[in-house]
């Protein structure tokens, strides 16, 4: 483990190549705990390939990742939750059950326990009496919202989220950030956010990696020292996403 | 399945707070389970009674044709005298002995066949190596006609029961072994990463992922081998029985009874058609849509 702040998150000069082709090579990342940090970068710099490394579903790559000190490899996975870019629900289960999919292996969901817990997620996410409906009848930003759900179920020490409002118009999007934002506030989970909107990265989170060149490595980390609840049209956060957009190469 | 809905919730991406344009259609869906069939306008109340306009003029056709002696009745006696056949034999209860002993070699050699094929599907839709093993075997005898086991199913089994209701299991078993096998092989990989990130654990993601999501696929295969149940019982009863609507069947043609032989034909429509509707309604229950 590194010295003074010990990471939640430690990746160590992770390379990760798919055959001949190489997707990650040599990236370093340390994320404290409760940190919420935005990884951007240009579509095809790995962001991706470096979520499913940590979330232990790629298991072949050279380097060290670690959560809590554990090798993702060997555990350490157990204790990251991730939402995918799409919702992913199960379609045939309602709301309850899919958040519930995320409760920890030892916790049985039929218990009057679980149970609550599951729906004060669903409260927390702002789905109260959505409960039991299905997927097919949400919205794409409300099932998106059972997906993040789901991932605070499980309590996880890092939740990793891979462009997970991609898909939302402008201002679902801008609802579901600031919804994420109380979320992360209250509950104090560390966060690891992949996104390709600089925008997104800069309002959200403590601090930017940005990942550039093909194969990916940390091109630049950029810190976003600005206090919240932040102002979108901020001249500071304004020239921070100069400043990322310009770490980009755009 | 799982591609429908992502289908779906991108046309209702545009509205977060409010329902999606296609909530309207399965919530109607899950109310109708609870409060019975919507009451259809009036309009197009009678319309599922459209699909037996058909059959009715085909019946009277029927009538017209051999009433008026363009086909003797010896080939083809009236649909009258084949109620009346029927009827009597109903009477006296000759029918029931029948058709009791064919429902219940269908019932049991359709349920043999969709227990083994709930079981060889799953093996091989969840092991490559099982697939490997048992998959080119099983694709091939699929393709061997019902009839052709006949033989050598009275060979093995005698002509006793337990050859018929056999030869009705390996009807039933194709259609539930091999939609289940690729319903399960074919779940969604993101709904299994899903699984795999919150350590769900073998168990759990079969119960709760994949199962559920091969379930549809299960249903249809079922649904296919109740009706190859169907055509095989005939098969069984044509050639070996002394009882059944097969047997009557034959029996028919022995006697040159045309209204037995159309009599059992019937009897063999109608209830390969309830059971038919029984499945799809069990499916549309579980399934939900």
């Amino acid at each position: 483990m590194s010295s003074d702040a010990d990471p939640v998150l430690a990746v160590d000069d992770l390379r990760k190549r798919y055959g001949d082709t190489v997707a990650l090579d040599g990236v370093d990342l340390a994320v404290a705990d409760g940190e919420f940090v935005a990884v951007v970068g240009p579509s095809g710099c790995g962001k991706s390939t470096l979520l499913r490394v940590l979330s232990g579903l790629e298991a072949e790559f050279a380097g060290r990742v670690a959560v809590d000190g554990a090798d993702v490899r060997e555990g350490g996975s157990d204790a990251v939750g991730m939402v995918f870019q799409e919702p992913r629900l199960l379609d045939w289960a309602d709301v309850r059950e899919n958040v519930a999919v995320g409760l920890p292996a030892d916790v049985d969901p039929d218990t009057p326990a679980a149970r609550e817990r599951v729906d004060d997620l669903i409260e927390t996410v702002g789905l109260d009496g959505f409960a039991g409906s299905r997927p097919d009848e949400l919205s794409g930003g409300m099932a998106q919202r059972v997906s993040l759900a789901r991932g605070l179920a499980y309590d996880p020490a890092v939740l990793l989220l891979d462009e997970p409002f991609s898909a939302l118009d402008r201002l679902t999007k801008a609802d579901q950030q600031d919804h994420l934002l109380d979320v992360w506030d209250a509950r104090g989970t560390t966060v690891v956010l992949v996104t390709h909107d600089v925008e997104e990265a800069v309002y959200l989170a403590d601090r930017v990696v940005v990942l550039g060149g093909q194969p990916g490595r940390v091109a630049s980390v950029v810190d976003v020292e600005i206090d919240r609840p932040r102002e979108r049209a901020d001249p500071d956060l304004v020239a921070l996403r100069r400043e990322v957009t310009d770490a980009l190469g755009r | 399945m799982a591609a429908d809905t992502r289908r779906e919730s991108g046309v209702s991406r545009d509205s977060d707070s409010g329902r999606g344009s296609t909530a309207g259609g399965s919530a109607g869906g899950a109310e109708s389970r609870s409060l019975g069939p919507v009451p259809l306008p009036a309009a197009s109340r009678f319309r599922p009674l459209l699909g037996l306009l058909v059959p009715a003029a085909l019946v009277v056709v029927w009538h017209l044709v051999v009433a008026t002696g363009i086909i003797a009745a010896y080939q083809l006696p009236t649909p009258l005298r084949v109620a009346e056949t029927l009827y009597g034999m109903a009477a006296t209860g000759e029918l029931w002995g029948h058709v009791a002993i064919t429902v219940q070699r269908v019932v049991l050699g359709a349920g043999l066949g969709i227990v083994v094929g709930t079981v060889f599907g799953t093996a091989t839709g969840l092991s490559r190596t099982a697939s490997d093993l048992l998959d080119p075997l099983l694709q091939s005898l699929k393709n061997i006609p019902s009839l052709a086991w006949v033989p050598l199913f009275l060979l093995w089994f005698g002509i006793g029961e337990s050859a018929k209701v056999l030869l009705i299991a390996v009807g039933a078993f194709f259609p539930v072994y091999l939609n289940l096998s690729t319903g399960i092989a074919a779940v969604d990989e993101e709904l299994l990463e899903v699984a795999e990130v919150y350590d769900l654990g073998r168990v759990e993601s079969l119960r709760r992922v994949v199962f559920p999501a091969a379930l549809p696929d299960l249903l249809v295969g079922i649904r296919g081998g109740v009706g190859l149940a169907w055509m095989f019982v005939v098969a069984a009863e044509l050639i070996a029985a002394s009882q059944g609507i097969g047997f009557l069947l034959s029996d028919g043609r022995t006697l040159a009874r045309p209204d037995i032989i159309v009599g059992s034909i019937l009897l063999f429509a109608f209830l390969g058609n309830c059971s038919d509707v029984a499945v799809r309604e069990v499916r549309d229950r579980v399934v939900g849509r």
